[in-house]
């Protein structure tokens, strides 16, 4: 049956290989650009750190909200079992807020919902993430990384006002 | 030059055939058996999760064999369902298809046996902790959550034990190839040794994890880990695994559902070429599960966010090939037009419909997969729900029940028993379908909608109303699969038990022939050196740089 359609086939074939390749790269340039050109970036290497010495360690020793500039803010957090410290922290609205976070025991999740926020805290890693919280209101902060079994109540919140 | 095959054989030969392989099935069945024990808990620690969302909380009533719960459950529906079930089921499946294919016994059957007994005692030596609450850990086991050392120990042998399968069909091939030194070798033969050596290759990852770091600080021998290189071994591993679970499912769509359909496959060379891709392209390409790792460079992340979308590309060929042998199939019973064929299809038998009915769903959990892996989109849903939805899609149902749908077939010539009802067994492949479309579209919405997987969201404090909304229909469709598989189940006790015998036509596997032969491909799909160094290569460059930059900067201190 094919025998005589070979050319047909062929014709087929090639119909579903072009777009087979064109779709993805274009998905591809597609991220290259919101990553690079707009800044919706990943978490990158943050440094290491001595998660025994995490309360004399800078910045931990003190986390909490810094301002650095106007609109311009650090925030520092240590993630543990199963809490988030502080739990719940403020910025004002139209600030750019750079994460910076580690863990004292085991792996938590750090996601901010409707935000590109969505880190792993590891210990002795550092993580450090930013975004700019640019509408007001209140913010959930999940652990989202199976820490022990009473991983479904560490959460925390974030007020943009 | 066409190999020969039991498709060639008379009713009378095919039944003859299960005494010259009387081992070679028994081994497949034994490890089919395990598969499916493993599945029957394994799934029914998911209805109860399911339940717990909605509130219908059964835990307080089995504490006494449950002590740890909803997380104790959720490990064991994790390492059961996807390390357990699939493993031995993949096994089990690759000994029959390879050894029927070369249409000769193991080179060994002494180390078939030392393959299912080394697997198995490693079983029962993980599944210890497991079921006393000392290993939940998830399927995952990223430290510094610690398990008893005997679960480490205990899945190491599991997949030691699956590389003794490798060097058994290594062994079968080059006896087949002394006495065919100019044929090319049967596909499903072919696929089945490319699958067992992508895993092989790819499970170096967790073997190094496991006895240089897991085993020995679970001992308590050396004082600590890197959990950021331990997860990057484990994904070394973890990514291809899914390919490890998915291309046994590929050959039964390549070799047998054409068909099953009343087809022919499309074209062996395009199938050969799809597997080689994935064989090259499926291990490096394991960072796009860790984009929101600290200590990893983003530019290694996007590296592999672009080599994965490389991988969609085998994808795309098996869904053109196998869509075209099953319209070949469509065409010869009779079916017309653009897309009016479909209804041609044998929609009446039960392996056909199951492994039909997987490859729908599969193509949504195939875009999915592609969104997970899309870099800087992954922060939109990883660790959501929208994850647990996905791969349902995948290895819930394109791997799951495209497995039944080929136990519908395969445990008959096993066992020598008649199916006890196709009626049955067609209500339990739509009743898996429409759970798990049901389950996992709001799952995937879920996810998009911020809720975490991995949690017990029952119990959670911060559950929101509009999660519960949607939760219920989480609900329905597992407790729709549920029904599926008792179904299943069911059918299956009813098979082993029944007195009916198989009759002739049981006996018969599926073989396809193929509209193209493996004669119009280049010799070249047929070597092996040049593909394994490619593999080699890309997974040298692409993770040589990671490794080498946590490996010299840990001081492997976490306890």
């Amino acid at each position: 049956m094919m025998k005589g359609n070979k050319y047909a086939a062929y014709l087929f074939e090639v119909a579903w290989i072009l777009p087979s390749v064109a779709i993805p790269i274009s998905f591809l340039v597609a991220i290259v650009l919101t990553a690079f050109v707009v800044g919706i970036g990943v978490p990158g290497i943050g440094g290491r750190i001595d998660p025994k010495a995490i309360s004399t360690t800078a910045p931990f020793d003190k986390p909490g909200v810094r301002e650095l500039a106007p609109g311009r803010y650090e925030v520092v957090i240590i993630g543990e079992r199963f809490l988030f410290t502080p739990k719940q922290i403020e910025v004002p609205v139209g600030s750019k807020v750079t994460f910076i976070m580690t863990s004292r025991d085991v792996i938590h999740g750090f996601k901010i919902e409707d935000s590109p926020i969505n880190v792993l805290l590891v210990p002795g890693q550092i993580s450090r993430v930013t975004a700019t919280f640019a509408k007001p209101g209140e913010y959930l902060i999940l652990c989202h990384e199976y820490c022990g079994p009473a991983h479904h109540i560490m959460a925390g919140k974030i007020i943009v006002k | 030059m066409a190999t020969v095959r039991a498709s060639g054989l008379s009713f009378a030969q095919s039944r003859a055939e299960t005494t010259r392989f009387a081992t070679e099935h028994r081994l497949a069945g034994l490890n089919l058996l395990v598969a499916f024990l493993a599945l029957a808990v394994g799934g029914l620690m998911g209805v109860l999760q399911a339940l717990q969302y909605n509130k219908i909380n059964a835990y307080p009533a089995i504490k006494p064999v449950l002590t740890g719960g909803y997380y104790q459950g959720l490990a064991l529906h994790g390492v059961l369902n996807v390390l357990v079930f699939t493993t031995f089921y993949i096994i089990g499946w690759l000994t029959f298809i390879a050894t029927r294919s070369f249409d000769r016994p193991l080179a060994s059957r002494r180390l078939g046996w030392a393959t299912f007994g080394v697997m198995t005692f490693g079983l029962l030596m993980a599944a210890v902790p497991l079921l006393m609450n000392n290993a939940t850990v998830m399927f995952t086991f990223y430290p510094p959550l610690k398990a008893d050392a005997l679960f480490y120990i205990g899945l190491t042998l599991v997949v030691v034990g699956t590389w003794l399968l490798l060097v058994n069909l290594i062994l079968t091939y080059r006896a087949w190839r002394a006495e065919h030194p100019t044929d090319r070798t049967p596909l499903a033969a072919w696929m089945s040794m490319v699958t067992m050596v992508m895993w092989t290759i790819c499970t170096a990852g967790v073997a190094a994890e496991m006895l240089f770091m897991l085993i020995p600080w679970s001992l308590g021998l050396i004082p600590g880990t890197d959990p950021v290189l331990a997860r990057t071994l484990f994904w070394f591993t973890g990514h291809p695994i899914v390919y490890f679970w998915l291309l046994p499912a590929y050959i039964s769509w390549y070799n047998f559902v054409p068909k099953q359909a009343g087809g022919k496959l499309f074209s062996d060379p395009m199938a050969r070429v799809s597997f080689i891709l994935f064989l090259v392209l499926s291990t490096p390409i394991g960072l796009h599960h860790q984009i929101t790792d600290p200590g990893i460079s983003e530019i290694w992340k996007l590296v592999h966010a672009i080599f994965t979308f490389g991988v969609f590309f085998p994808s795309l060929l098996t869904f053109f090939n196998v869509v075209a042998s099953l319209e070949i199939g469509g065409r010869a019973r009779g079916g017309k037009g653009w897309l009016a064929w479909v209804f041609a299809l044998p929609w009446n038998e039960p392996s056909f419909t199951a492994q039909a009915l997987a490859m729908i769903l599969f193509a949504f959990g195939g875009a999915g997969g592609l969104i997970n892996a899309s870099y800087n989109m992954n922060l939109v849903v990883h660790n959501t729900s929208w994850i647990s939805g996905h791969f349902h899609l995948t290895v819930g149902t394109a791997v799951t029940l495209s497995f039944m749908g080929v136990a519908y077939w395969l445990v008959p010539i096993i066992t020598g028993k008649q199916l006890f009802s196709k009626k049955l067994a067609l209500a339990q492949a739509w009743t898996w379908f429409v759970g798990m479309s049901l389950f996992s579209h709001f799952m995937h919405t879920l996810g998009l909608m911020g809720m975490p997987r991995r949690t017990d969201i029952g119990a959670a404090p911060y559950l929101k109303p509009e999660w519960s909304a949607l939760l219920v229909y989480v609900g329905i469709g597992a407790v729709i699969m549920f029904v599926s598989a008792f179904l299943f189940y069911l059918n299956m006790v009813l098979t082993l038990t029944s007195k009916k015998p198989a009759t002739d036509a049981d006996y018969q596997i599926p073989w396809s022939k193929a509209a193209s032969g493996p004669e119009d491909g280049p010799v070249i799909l047929d070597r092996w050196k040049p593909w394994l160094a490619i593999s080699v290569v890309l997974i040298v460059l692409n993770y040589g740089p990671t490794l080498f930059q946590l490996i010299s900067t840990s001081p492997f201190n976490i306890p």
